[in-house]
């Protein structure tokens, strides 16, 4: 994302992520060792309930807008697909989901591809049908790419609109390569604290959240449990693929 | 609304393949409460389904191993049709239905 135009600039989504490009996503193993990281510390931060097993969403889980679907394909899913427009609002029954995750996607909805798109609206409406399809006291995390602080800002004012609590969590954010943004949300009553960035060791625990509404509670957060089993799960993930002929 | 699963045109849903899927009591019973009635799935919900392993291994083939490639979602009340290509619902609204 450092260099060239931004994919949102170039095209719509179902022009941009066109059979080609759709391609690297599942046969560059750079590019997939990042986007299982950022599956991995999404996951993580959703900090399920370990006690039991969970349905959750993958919104732009691939490069699935019209035509890609074969790509789709090749990469092993379990669970279900389907092809949707996320700013055109989710119908779910309430409470469907134990959670919500998203990899480079959110920034796409900040764009007006088609006449009569209008972002803020297509947020509120993304996040609000969001909202009723997460069972109380989950969360949502989505990894993006925003191009800048206005449209952090656009994002999280919708987000809290639709009454998610939460806000930005900032991993390594010292670094320009490594450097992750995360936006945590909660769907319920109940305020939890943000987790902590990654890489961000320094005694000033507020520095790399940004609280974006309610009081703060004290609950304890667990950390640490930090990304231990990334690399055997891309191992993994890699060979399998190879036996596969990938 | 539950959509309702229906072939293309007059004919039964086409292309229906079954993946085997490891069975998870639990899951199976946590999403129990969650879908809608439907063909194909026992008519009424027993009592105390968590414990009926048969009874749940019946919603797991459903629910996680049928899998319709061809076909579409039907919407009862106003009968627009969401097709299946692939095993993937296209759920795409036109711009006027937004
Ligand atoms: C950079 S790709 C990331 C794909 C995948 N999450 C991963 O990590 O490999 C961005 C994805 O967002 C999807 N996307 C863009 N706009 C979308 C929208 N309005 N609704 C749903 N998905 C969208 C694109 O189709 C594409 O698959």
């Amino acid at each position: 994302m450092a260099s060239g135009r931004r994919p949102e600039h170039q095209a719509p989504p179902e022009v941009f992520y066109n059979e080609d490009e759709a391609r690297k996503y599942t046969s560059n193993s750079r590019m997939i060792e990042i986007q299982v990281q950022l599956s991995q510390r999404s996951v993580e931060l959703l900090n399920l309930p370990e006690d039991k097993p969970c349905f959750l969403l993958d919104i732009g889980f691939d490069c699935l807008i019209l035509d890609s679907t074969d790509v789709a394909i090749e990469r092993e899913v379990e669970g279900d697909l389907f092809h949707h427009d996320a700013g055109q609002g989710l119908y779910f029954k309430p409470g469907t989901f134990d959670g919500c995750v998203s990899i480079s996607a959110l920034q796409w909805l900040c764009n007006a591809d088609k006449k009569g798109h209008n972002p803020v609206k297509r947020l509120y409406k993304f996040f609000s049908s969001l909202y009723s399809c997460l069972s109380r006291g989950s969360r949502a995390v989505f990894q993006f790419y925003p191009e800048n602080p206005q449209q952090v800002e656009l994002i999280t004012m919708q987000a809290m609109k639709a009454g998610f609590t939460g806000g930005l969590v900032v991993d390594y954010p010292n670094s320009t390569r490594a450097k992750k943004i995360f936006l945590c949300l909660f769907a319920g009553v109940v305020m939890d604290k943000l987790p902590k960035g990654l890489g961000t060791e320094e005694t000033n625990n507020e520095q790399n959240t940004v609280q974006y509404s309610g009081q703060r509670q004290r609950t304890k957060v667990k950390r640490g449990k930090s990304i231990k089993n990334t690399k055997n799960w891309i191992k993994e993930k890699k060979e399998r693929r190879r036996r596969q002929g990938k | 609304m539950d959509l309702k699963l229906v072939g293309s045109g007059e004919e039964e849903v086409s292309n229906v393949v079954v993946n085997e899927v490891d069975f998870n009591p639990e899951f199976i019973s946590r999403m129990i409460p969650k879908v809608g009635r439907s063909e194909g799935l026992p008519a009424e919900v027993i009592p105390d389904y968590e414990n009926d392993e048969e009874f749940l291994k019946k919603v797991h083939h459903v629910l996680l191993e049928v899998q319709v490639e061809e076909g579409s979602l039907v919407c009862p009340e106003t009968g627009r049709k969401f097709p299946i290509k692939n095993g993937i619902p296209n759920m795409l609204l036109n711009e006027d239905e937004v």
